[in-house]
C-alpha cells in the first residue's frame, strides 16, 4: 500500500510528517528546517512558496498571500472587518472569496493547494517516492464548508485526502503514542489564526473526544495586530504619519510586531524598530512583557470561555482533567500558560514541540489508516450542531454538537399542497435558535412525485462522516428508490469548479516543471561555459589548433543555445562541448601531473 | 450498493438469520460472515441493545456498556476499512454511525428509558410533557412569580424578595427532578426483574403495562420540571 503522509496545514506555518518504523517524524526541507511558512508569492519569475515567498512579503506585498487559512470556506462578508489588514484585493464569486493577484483570481483552496504541493514535493524528495495520499489537519472548530474547502485544496494539489482530522485530537495521538497515557486530557490548541479546546478520554488505545469548542478566528495573528496597531498609533502621533498607504512598511511593521511577541516569551523587554518611508528615519520603542500582557489580556481571556463550555459539555469539572496539553505556537506566551494553569489547576504539558506535534499526530493517523498502527483508534466528534430550517425560520437540530462521528440522522419529509413536486431544504450548522443566526451550509430541492398532500414520504439521511463532512441522501419510502441530490454549498466551490481547478493545477504543474528544468539547464550551461573558458585560457597552448577551434565553436554554440528556451538543445550543446573539450581536459590533467612530479626523485614517485 | 434480498428458500430460516451480502452464505446475527469474513450491515430491525451486544434491560453497568462500545468501534470504524471494497466501506460507515447513536442513547438513563418505551409501546415523540399532578397549583403560582420578577425592578425590595422565592423554588424543583430520576432507576430494576422471570401470564402482562405507563408518566413529568428549572436558571442565573 502506498505511503500516506500527515500534513499540518497551518495559518502561519505548515509541515509534513511520516511514520518511520512506528515513530512519527517531521520531514525537513533541503535547509533542514521543518516548517514551511504558509506564504505564497506570485513573482515575475514564477510562483514561490514558503521561506522564499516570505521574503516577498516586504518586496511584493500586494502579490504575496499569507494567512490564507482565515479565508477557507468563507464569503467576503465574513471577513469584512479585517480587509484593511490584507494588502491584496479580495472579491467574491459564488459565495467563495477570491484573491486577485497579477490580474488573475484565485480561491483560497487554490492558494492552499500551492502550499500543499510544496509539502508534497518536499516529502517526495525526502522519501524518494511519489506521494499521492495524505491526512490533513484542520481546527476542531472548523465547520463543514471549511473542511470541504481543505479537502478541495488537497484535490487541487493532486492529493487524495484520506482523512480530515482535527488538530487538537491529532496532537493527542502524538502524545498518547509517546506516553501511553490513560485518563482525561484537555488539549489547548492556540495557533496562528485559530483556537481549539478538546477534552478527551484515553483508554486502552481508544481516544474518545468528549467535547470540543473553539474560535476559528482567534490566534497569534490577533496578538500581532494588537501590537501593530499600537505602533501605528504611536507613529501617527509622534510623526504625524499614517503608514496605511505604504503596504510594504505595513508588512514590515507586522513582521516586527510578530518577532517582538516571540522575543517577549523569553525576555522581559525588547526593542521594536520600524523604518519609516520617504527617508523619515526610524521609529523605535521599547516593549516590556508586562505591557504586552496587558495589551492582549482580553484576547487570551477569550480562549477561556470555550474551555469552560467544553468542560460543561463533557460533564467534567476542571479538577477532573488529568493532563493538560499545550499545542500551537501561541502557547509559548507565558501569559497563556499562566491562564491555562489557573483554569485547570495544574501545570500544562508541553514537552513535545508545539509547532510539530499536530503534524506528528497526522502521521500517526495516516499510519492507522494504512493499517500500520492497529491498537489505536480515534473517536472524534462534530463541533457544531447540524440542523435544517423549519417553519418560521427556526433551526431544527438533527445532530447535536459533540456527537461522535460518523453520525447520522434520518428525517421524513412530505408535502403540504396537492401535486407539490418539490421540497426546499436548507441545511444549517450552529447553536442558535434562529436559522439566520447560524451558518448556512447548503440548500437543495427534494424531488417529490406529484401526489395528494401528505402522501409522499421521502426519507432524507444526513450523514456526517469521519472527516466531519456532511453527505445527504434521500429515499422515496413508497418506491424504496434512492434519489440523487444536488446540494448547492452556500460557501464552497462547486464540483465542476474544483475539477477545473485540478485541471488547471496540473497544467501549471507541467509548466512549472518545464520552467524549472529550463532554469536548471541554463545554470548548468553557465557553469560549463565558465569552466571551459577557464581551461582554454590555462591550457589552450597544450592542444593542437584544431582542438582549440572545435572548442571555441562548441562554446559559442552552447552560449547561443543558452539564450533560447529549449532544454534539449541546451543539453545537447553541453554534451557536444564536453566532447570537444575532452582532449583539452586530458592535456590539462597530464600537465598538472607532470608539474607535480617536477623536482621529485624517481624513488619518491614509485 | 447492491443488497440481495433473501430468496424464497430462506423464509424457513429464523427471522434473525439472513444472508451475507457478499457470498450469500447464511449469517446468524454476527457482524462478520463466517465464510468470507466480510462485514455485515447492522440491520434496520436491530435494536440498540442488540447492536451493542446487550440484553434488553434497563439497568446497565456503564463500564460494560463502554467496553462493548469500544470493542464494536474497533470492529466497525471506517479507519479500518480503507483498504476494503467500496461496499464494505459503506457498510462500515453506516454501522459505525448506528453504533454511535446506540451508545449515545443507552448511555443516558433518560434517553434509554425513552428508547425502551419507543420499542415496547410506540413512539415517544407523542408524549406530551405535563406537570406532576400534585405540583400543578405550585407551578401556576411559580409562573406568575417569574413573570412578575421579569417585569419588575430586580434591585428593588420586591425584586429581591421575588428572587429569593424563585431560588427556593429552583432548589425544590431540582430535588423533585432528582427524586423522579431515582424512581426511574427503581422502575428499571422492577422492569428487568419482570423480564428475567420471563412469565407470560395475564398478571405479568398487567405488571408490564403498569411499569411502562409509570415510566411514561415519569418521563413526561420530568421533562416538564426540567424545562421549568432551565427557565429559572436562565432568569435568575
Amino acid at each position: 500500500m502506498a505511503r500516506i503522509v500527515g500534513i499540518d496545514l497551518g495559518t502561519t506555518n505548515s509541515l509534513v510528517a511520516y511514520m518511520d518504523k512506528g515513530v512519527p517524524r517531521v520531514i525537513p526541507g533541503a535547509d533542514g528546517r521543518t516548517m514551511v511558512p504558509s506564504v505564497v508569492a506570485m513573482t515575475d519569475h514564477g510562483l514561490l512558496v514558503g521561506d522564499e515567498a516570505k521574503d516577498h512579503l516586504l518586496r511584493n506585498p500586494d502579490r504575496t498571500v499569507y494567512s490564507i487559512k482565515r479565508f477557507m470556506g468563507k464569503g467576503l462578508a465574513d471577513v469584512q472587518g479585517e480587509l484593511a489588514y490584507f494588502p491584496y484585493t479580495l472579491t467574491e464569486q459564488g459565495g467563495v472569496i477570491r484573491i486577485k493577484l497579477n490580474g488573475k483570481t484565485y480561491s483560497p483552496p487554490q492558494i492552499s493547494a500551492m502550499i500543499l504541493k510544496e509539502l508534497k514535493r518536499r516529502a517526495e524528495a525526502y522519501l524518494e517516492e511519489e506521494i499521492t495520499r495524505a491526512v490533513i489537519t484542520v481546527p476542531a472548530y472548523f465547520n463543514d464548508s471549511q473542511r470541504q474547502a481543505t479537502k478541495d485544496a488537497g484535490l487541487i494539489a493532486g492529493l487524495e485526502v484520506l482523512r480530515i482530522i482535527n488538530e487538537p485530537t491529532a496532537a493527542s495521538l502524538a502524545y498518547g503514542l509517546q506516553e501511553k497515557t490513560q485518563g482525561t486530557i484537555a488539549v489547548y490548541d492556540f495557533g496562528g489564526g485559530t483556537f481549539d479546546i478538546s477534552i478527551l478520554k484515553l483508554k486502552q488505545g481508544i481516544f474518545e473526544v468528549l467535547a470540543t469548542n473553539g474560535d476559528t478566528h482567534l490566534g497569534g495573528d490577533d496578538i500581532d495586530r494588537r501590537i501593530a496597531n499600537l505602533l501605528l498609533d504611536e507613529i501617527r502621533s509622534a510623526h504625524g504619519l499614517d503608514l496605511g498607504p505604504y503596504p510594504d512598511h505595513m508588512q514590515a511593521l507586522r513582521l516586527e510586531a510578530e518577532r517582538a511577541k516571540i522575543r517577549l516569551s523569553d525576555e522581559l523587554k525588547t526593542l521594536l524598530t520600524v523604518e519609516l518611508p520617504d527617508g523619515r528615519g526610524r521609529f523605535t520603542r521599547e516593549l516590556t512583557r508586562d505591557q504586552l500582557e496587558s495589551l492582549v489580556a482580553d484576547i487570551i481571556e477569550r480562549t477561556l470561555a470555550p474551555c469552560r463550555s467544553a468542560l460543561k459539555d463533557a460533564g467534567l469539572a476542571p479538577e477532573q482533567i488529568d493532563e493538560v496539553v499545550l499545542v500551537g505556537g501561541s502557547t509559548r506566551m507565558p501569559l497563556v500558560r499562566r491562564r491555562v494553569q489557573e483554569l485547570f489547576g495544574k501545570q500544562p504539558h508541553c514537552h513535545l514541540n508545539p509547532d510539530e506535534v499536530v503534524a506528528l499526530g497526522a502521521a500517526v493517523q495516516a499510519d492507522i489508516l494504512s493499517g500500520g498502527t492497529t491498537d489505536m483508534l480515534l473517536l472524534d466528534v462534530t463541533p457544531l450542531s447540524l440542523g435544517i430550517e423549519t417553519m418560521g425560520g427556526v433551526m431544527s437540530c438533527l445532530i447535536p454538537r459533540n456527537t461522535t462521528i460518523p453520525a447520522n440522522a434520518k428525517e421524513m419529509f412530505t408535502t403540504y399542497v396537492d401535486g407539490q413536486t418539490g421540497v426546499d431544504i436548507h441545511i444549517l450548522q450552529g447553536e442558535r435558535e434562529l436559522a439566520k443566526d447560524n451558518r448556512s451550509l447548503a440548500r437543495f430541492r427534494l424531488k417529490v412525485p406529484p401526489l395528494p398532500a401528505g402522501v409522499p414520504r421521502i426519507e432524507v439521511t444526513f450523514l456526517i462522516d469521519a472527516n466531519g463532512i456532511l453527505h445527504v441522501t434521500a429515499k422515496d419510502m413508497r418506491t424504496g428508490r434512492q434519489q440523487s441530490i444536488e446540494v448547492k454549498p452556500s460557501y464552497g466551490l462547486s464540483e465542476t469548479e474544483v475539477e477545473r481547478m485540478i485541471e488547471e493545477s496540473f497544467k501549471f504543474a507541467k509548466e512549472d516543471v518545464a520552467s524549472r528544468k529550463l532554469i536548471e539547464a541554463r545554470l548548468d550551461a553557465g557553469s560549463l561555459l565558465a569552466a571551459t573558458e577557464k581551461s582554454l585560457s590555462e591550457g589552450g597552448h597544450l592542444v593542437p589548433d584544431d582542438v582549440r577551434t572545435a572548442v571555441r565553436a562548441a562554446l559559442s554554440a552552447l552560449a547561443s543555445a543558452k539564450e533560447g528556451d529549449d532544454v534539449r538543445t541546451i543539453r545537447t550543446r553541453m554534451a557536444e562541448l564536453e566532447q570537444a573539450a575532452k582532449p583539452l581536459s586530458v592535456a590539462l590533467m597530464d600537465d598538472s601531473l607532470k608539474r607535480g612530479l617536477e623536482g621529485k626523485k624517481l624513488s619518491d614517485v614509485t | 450498493m447492491n443488497q440481495p434480498t433473501p430468496s424464497g428458500g430462506s423464509r424457513n430460516v429464523q427471522m434473525a438469520r439472513s444472508m451475507c451480502w457478499h457470498c450469500q452464505s447464511e449469517v446468524a446475527g454476527e457482524y462478520f460472515c463466517e465464510r468470507c469474513v466480510k462485514v455485515q450491515p447492522v440491520s434496520k430491525e436491530t435494536d440498540y441493545f442488540t447492536c451493542l451486544g446487550l440484553p434488553r434491560r434497563l439497568t446497565i453497568d456503564p463500564a460494560v456498556l463502554e467496553a462493548k462500545y469500544y470493542e464494536r468501534s474497533r470492529a466497525f470504524h471506517p479507519d479500518f476499512y480503507l483498504n476494503k471494497t467500496e461496499a464494505e466501506q459503506a457498510i462500515s460507515l453506516d454501522n459505525a454511525a448506528t453504533l454511535n447513536t446506540a451508545y449515545r442513547t443507552l448511555r443516558d438513563p433518560v434517553q434509554r428509558a425513552e428508547y425502551l418505551l419507543d420499542l415496547e409501546a410506540g413512539s415517544v415523540k407523542t408524549i406530551r410533557t405535563s406537570p406532576p399532578a400534585d405540583l400543578f397549583e405550585e407551578i401556576l403560582e411559580l409562573q406568575d412569580t417569574l413573570d412578575a420578577y421579569r417585569a419588575g425592578d430586580h434591585s428593588s425590595e420586591t425584586g429581591r424578595q421575588l428572587r429569593a422565592r424563585l431560588e427556593a423554588e429552583r432548589g425544590a424543583l431540582e430535588r423533585r427532578q432528582a427524586e423522579m430520576e431515582d424512581e426511574l432507576q427503581r422502575l428499571f430494576v422492577e422492569w428487568d426483574a419482570l423480564q428475567d422471570r420471563g412469565e407470560a401470564d395475564g398478571q405479568a402482562r398487567m405488571e408490564r403495562d403498569r411499569l411502562l405507563r409509570r415510566m411514561r408518566e415519569l418521563l413526561s413529568n420530568r421533562t416538564y420540571v426540567k424545562n421549568i428549572v432551565n427557565d429559572l436558571v436562565e432568569t435568575i442565573g
